[in-house]
């Protein structure tokens, strides 16, 4: 491509936030092999998240989630056509490195996996491959963009089944939003130092009322319903993690998750599709995870 | 002189739904989001956003929609595709999936995913003489290219290439217009603006 087109250039803010653009009223889902990775291609899917171990899994298991085989990638880009995502450590610039040497369309820098650095995050900005990162409010959602992050997503609390987090984290960004939409000019520096994002990001957004970045949510969400509700909070898109294929029908599950998300705004399809599709996954409740077991703790 | 507000819609299964119809009101169009047979009727026009474009053309069978888009394209309505809409809008497609069904309606054949995987995605001035468009900041993403054209179809934009192969970006064929790039994540609307001309 650079020979013979010497002015395109690669790796643009907008090229890398135009990306995520392209995915908004979509379902992710986080997939452990190729046969996953196809149930979701046919299912709907927009792009489908590569990880070793589903969150629910990681939970059980304990010891430290890492980076993914890259045989496995490797397995998944082969298998699938739509945009493939992978996980890197909060911190871990080398796994980073690596993913986008693998040829992965977007990198999640991502809580679900044990953080390598507990004081910093990756300097997304450095590479060409697009970020996706969590937040649990709008101060930590400017931080990731201010590093380069080209898209958020609202944490939630992965692997759990339970969507009560990532409603309340969509919740606080949208509502910071909107309060930052009505405050004076003049409170907006202050505002700046109170959510410790930079001044130009939090202008910004109180001047268009929206994230510079697609938000998506994540991290709870376990049924059609569950993902309808997302949207009707304002989220861009979901993505689903455990929820699927920790369920009694993984291939209908995850098509009635994408009609949901796709027809949000008509129960009628919500109903319709949410009908016959096996046992859910099993939910943990937040109240009883002790407070070192919670991920959405994870990122500074 | 009274001339009837013009109404174009967006289909608005999947993709930047939002930055078309935002270009388009700019414009002084009134936009209508599809997501239904219904949703169509007395439409002067359509556009297909960019997305996923499995994703869109399996919701649009869902919702059955094929049959009622490939109508509207036969009434000779004015359609855009950007991206995912250009793979809809062609009458063969190279490496989508196997059972990918396209609306079709102009005579082209596309290669997905043409310039590789996002690390290739990129963006280039380029310029749509035909239309009389100059150094437009085209944002190709995960972006597909026109490998074939026929004998009714309009090359608007090519990339420079020192290759055989034509690179060809950006078609039209009667009321039909396709770009393998994204004009709305620009603040550029002139190829929106030509294409509410063919309203």
């Amino acid at each position: 491509m650079s020979q013979d087109n010497p002015a395109a250039q690669t790796g643009t803010s907008r090229v890398k936030r135009g990306m995520a653009e392209m995915l908004k009223g979509g379902v992710i889902m986080d997939v452990i092999d190729a046969e996953q990775a196809r149930i979701a291609e046919d299912a709907g899917a927009v792009a489908v998240m590569a990880l070793e171990r589903v969150p629910a899994d990681i939970r059980k298991d304990g010891g430290v989630a890492r980076m993914s085989d890259p045989d496995m990638i490797d397995g998944i880009i082969a298998a699938v056509s739509i945009p493939v995502m992978a996980k890197a450590r909060i911190g871990h610039i080398v796994e980073a490195k690596v993913l986008q040497a693998l040829g992965v369309d977007y990198i999640d820098e991502s809580e679900v996996l044990t953080p390598a650095d507990e004081s910093h995050h990756i300097t997304k900005s450095d590479f060409i491959v697009p970020f996706v990162c969590g937040a649990t409010n709008l101060g930590e959602a400017l931080r990731r963009i201010n590093e380069g992050a080209a898209m958020i997503r609202s944490k939630g609390e992965a692997g759990t089944g339970n969507v009560v987090e990532a409603v309340r984290h969509i919740r606080t960004i949208k509502g910071e939003i909107a309060r930052l939409r009505n405050l004076p000019k003049e409170e907006l520096f202050s505002e700046a130092k109170n959510l410790q994002a930079p001044y130009e990001l939090v202008a910004e957004v109180a001047a268009t009322g929206q994230l510079p970045v697609v938000l998506f949510t994540a991290g709870g969400i376990a049924t059609p319903a569950d993902a309808a509700l997302m949207m009707e909070l304002g989220a861009d898109g979901v993505f689903v993690g455990s929820g699927i294929f920790k369920s009694g029908d993984p291939v209908k599950r995850a098509k009635a998750i994408v009609d949901a998300t796709t027809n949000w705004d008509n129960p009628d399809v919500v109903g319709k599709v949410s009908r016959g599709l096996g046992e859910a996954m099993v939910g943990i409740n937040i109240d009883t995870l002790p407070a070192s077991e919670r991920y959405a703790g994870r990122g500074w | 002189m009274v001339t009837k507000t013009k109404t174009v819609g967006v289909l608005a299964l999947q993709g930047d739904v939002r930055e078309h119809a935002k270009m388009l009101s700019d414009l002084g169009v009134a936009v209508t989001l599809v997501k239904k047979a219904t949703d169509l009727s007395s439409l002067d026009g359509l556009v297909i956003p960019g997305g996923e474009s499995t994703t869109i053309s399996m919701l649009i069978n869902r919702a059955n929609l094929m049959q009622p888009l490939r109508d509207f394209i036969k009434a000779e309505k004015a359609v855009y595709g950007s991206c995912a809409g250009m793979i809809l809008l062609s009458d063969q497609l190279l490496d989508g999936r196997t059972d990918q069904e396209t609306i079709g309606g102009i005579d082209i054949t596309v290669r997905r995913n043409a310039f590789g995987r996002q690390v290739d995605s990129f963006e280039k001035e380029i310029d749509l003489g035909p239309i009389g468009i100059s150094k437009f900041m085209a944002v190709f993403i995960r972006a597909p290219l026109v490998e074939k054209v026929g004998g009714q179809v309009e090359i608007i934009a090519a990339l420079p290439n020192t290759a055989q192969d034509s690179r060809i970006v950006m078609v039209q064929q009667g009321n039909l217009l396709a770009t393998s790039f994204h004009p709305e994540l620009t603040g550029d609307n002139r190829i929106h603006k030509y294409f509410v001309s063919l309203l």
